[in-house]
């Protein structure tokens, strides 16, 4: 794999948090256009608080997040959108919306930002919904879904568009080994086919493996990023007991 | 409640009893010297543990013993609420002045009694200085109210720029979305509103007929219910129904997707929420609205003519008295107040849906604060077009 070197999100001197209580404490790092970037770390750290304040969600404390070359914190609102258009997000907790089918869910930004005729369209949305393993499930309700199926229905639509940057977020909770083995295909395969850059937020080991050319990791106490590298370089070579107990799985009782 | 039951009669058997055998478990005491020794048997579970508890500090309070030996030989089961009596006996030592040992506990209870023990029984409130606490809670207060200014303003902006942006182009805005909340909001409450109005005009016509009574001016009964449903309470009753019955619902639905992360999507994805979400609320309120207050109007006066004609009025003499109490601008003017109202509530309804914090019990607060605030500002452009109407003369 040819090594990855220019940047296309560059997170500089990142302070964040809710309030009084800082959660991301002066952070920075580069994600290089066409790699699988990993944000590691325990529960509550801050992965998902570090990715909405990467997709503009939330307005950091101090610091400055650059996508494409675009400042996403002082970007002028059609900046904004055009630099959305390269997005595509799924949530934790899915968030299809309710009230539509699967397919209307995956026609939505299609329909607003294409030309296409609608016929198109619903081809497009039957072929994403095939690369999820989906098929024939155009017509149910998100409410018909199980847990894993809204997660599989949430990235297909986040890749809806065909985005140059895909943010996940614990994408494979809730899913079987097997369907969470698929998914780990699926980002390897875009991500060589399409040069698609994603950045994931997740705690299963096995699939950072699989799929991650470069992780960094969050600590909650300091607050900031104690590793960063190759999952096997982490693995390896790491001096942090934290990084240790994560990548060998020993909880900090047995210490 | 049978387990209830049981549990208070088990305690009361373990209260009054000498030697109290509490279904598994098995405490008696022994004075021996200054020190005071427990012997526990059996089930030191959550069951058991409260009636341990009460008995064994009614002992300790009632001979204050230098020493406190407890005998746990024969416990055979001690789970965390049995842990959580032992270690609240450790941290009262200092308290009751009394030395705390616990002899022969199972080395598997004991690992977990070790691993869970804890000093903090009892809970440490912060100690708030009152005045700088007045100043902090009174600053907090101001930049809240600020805030929610500025939030009002800056919503207020927002959906005015979105409907600019719709009007220079129309496709934009989501029409199917908008017929489907018209048809939610309008069509299926014209039931409500309907019952609404009739019993309301039969109520009033009723009430005004019993004092025009007085001045044998019955027949005005007709007028009164005209002009007062057509100008004022037709849209006003229509009002409070839309919020009760679509401004809660508006709340609620933005207020769960908001908590679902479908607003964080939305944004994400390059939409507006405001133009997705609150735009066709907002236009359904506004043509929903004055048309469910023409029903409410109409039914009022079928109610009234109800009641008149019970009075002995023959139906047309009530009709042509409506008829010639009623009058264009008045009917304009209800209306166009119908429309405004509709929007304040709509628009009202979605910014408290998007305002919406975490958790279950943030949408009925959300759905709550709806209602109140909808029917509020009602009141308030209420007073406006009576002000604005006088001076008008209409």
């Amino acid at each position: 794999m040819a090594k990855k070197t220019s940047s296309i999100i560059e997170v500089r001197n990142l302070t964040a948090g809710y309030q009084d209580n800082i959660v991301l404490d002066d952070i920075s790092f580069d994600v290089f256009a066409g790699e699988v970037f990993v944000i590691l770390g325990g529960s509550g750290c801050g992965k998902s608080t570090l990715l909405k304040h990467m997709i503009g969600l939330y307005e950091p404390m101090a610091g400055e997040i650059t996508i494409d070359g675009i400042n996403i914190i002082s970007a002028n609102s059609k900046q904004k959108r055009q630099l959305l258009q390269k997005f595509g997000v799924t949530y934790q907790s899915g968030a299809l919306f309710g009230s539509m089918t699967v397919r209307e869910n995956l026609r939505l930004v299609l329909q607003e930002f294409t030309t296409l005729p609608l016929n198109i369209i619903d081809t497009v949305c039957d072929m994403k919904l095939k690369l999820v393993g989906l098929e024939g499930c155009g017509e149910l309700m998100p409410a018909e879904l199980s847990g894993g199926m809204v997660k599989r229905v949430a990235i297909a639509r986040a890749m809806a568009l065909d985005p140059d940057i895909i943010f996940l977020d614990e994408p494979s909770a809730g899913l079987d080994p097997v369907t969470s083995a698929q998914l780990d295909d699926l980002i390897i395969d875009l991500s060589k086919s399409l040069n698609v850059t994603f950045v994931i937020v997740t705690h299963e080991l096995a699939s950072i493996f699989a799929v991650a050319d470069r992780v960094i990791m969050l600590d909650k106490n300091t607050k900031k990023i104690i590793a960063q590298g190759s999952p096997a370089e982490l693995k390896q070579s790491s001096d942090n007991p934290f990084v240790q107990q994560f990548f060998h799985r020993k909880s900090s009782l047995e210490q | 409640m049978p387990v209830k039951i049981a549990a208070i009669r088990r305690y009361q058997q373990f209260m009054s009893s000498g030697v109290e055998n509490n279904r598994g478990a098995h405490v008696d005491f022994e004075l021996v010297g200054r020190g005071l020794r427990v012997r526990l048997c059996g089930r030191v579970d959550s069951y058991n543990s409260g009636g341990l508890y009460f008995s064994i500090t009614r002992q300790i309070k009632k001979h204050s013993p230098g020493e406190v030996i407890i005998d746990a030989s024969e416990v055979d089961y001690c789970d965390v609420a049995g842990v959580a009596l032992f270690s609240w006996l450790f941290a009262q030592q200092q308290k009751k002045s009394y030395k705390l040992t616990i002899q022969n506990l199972r080395e598997d209870f004991k690992s977990l009694l070790e691993r869970l023990k804890t000093e903090q029984h009892e809970k440490t409130k912060p100690t708030i200085n009152p005045i700088s606490g007045f100043i902090n809670s009174t600053g907090r207060g101001a930049c809240l109210l600020f805030k929610e200014v500025f939030d009002f303003v800056s919503f207020t902006g927002e959906l005015t720029s979105a409907f600019c942006s719709i009007l220079l182009k129309p496709r934009r805005l989501r029409l199917k979305d908008t017929f489907v909340i018209a048809e939610l909001a309008g069509v299926n409450a014209f039931g409500i509103v309907s019952l609404i109005g009739f019993l309301f005009g039969l109520i009033l016509a009723f009430q005004a007929a019993i004092t025009l009574k007085l001045f044998a001016a019955e027949i005005y009964t007709a007028d009164l219910v005209t002009i007062s449903l057509l100008r004022v309470m037709g849209p006003f009753m229509t009002a409070i129904i839309f919020a009760a019955r679509s401004g809660s619902a508006f709340a609620a639905e933005l207020g769960t997707m908001k908590i679902n992360e479908e607003i964080d999507a939305l944004k994400t994805m390059g939409f507006e929420p405001v133009r997705f979400l609150a735009v066709p609320r907002v236009i359904a309120g506004f043509f929903v609205v004055p048309l469910l207050s023409i029903f409410t109007s109409l039914f009022g006066l079928i109610g009234a003519g109800i009641v008149m004609l019970v009075m002995g009025f023959p139906l047309v003499t009530y009709y042509n008295q409506v008829v010639s109490a009623a009058d264009m601008p008045g009917f304009i003017g209800g209306f166009v107040k119908a429309a405004v109202f509709g929007v304040l509530i709509s628009a009202i309804g979605c910014r408290r849906g998007f305002q919406t914090k975490q958790g279950s019990q943030a949408v009925g607060i959300a759905a709550t604060r709806a209602v109140v605030s909808g029917i509020v500002l009602t009141v308030i452009a209420e007073g406006v077009f009576a002000v604005i109407y006088y001076f008008l003369d209409i």
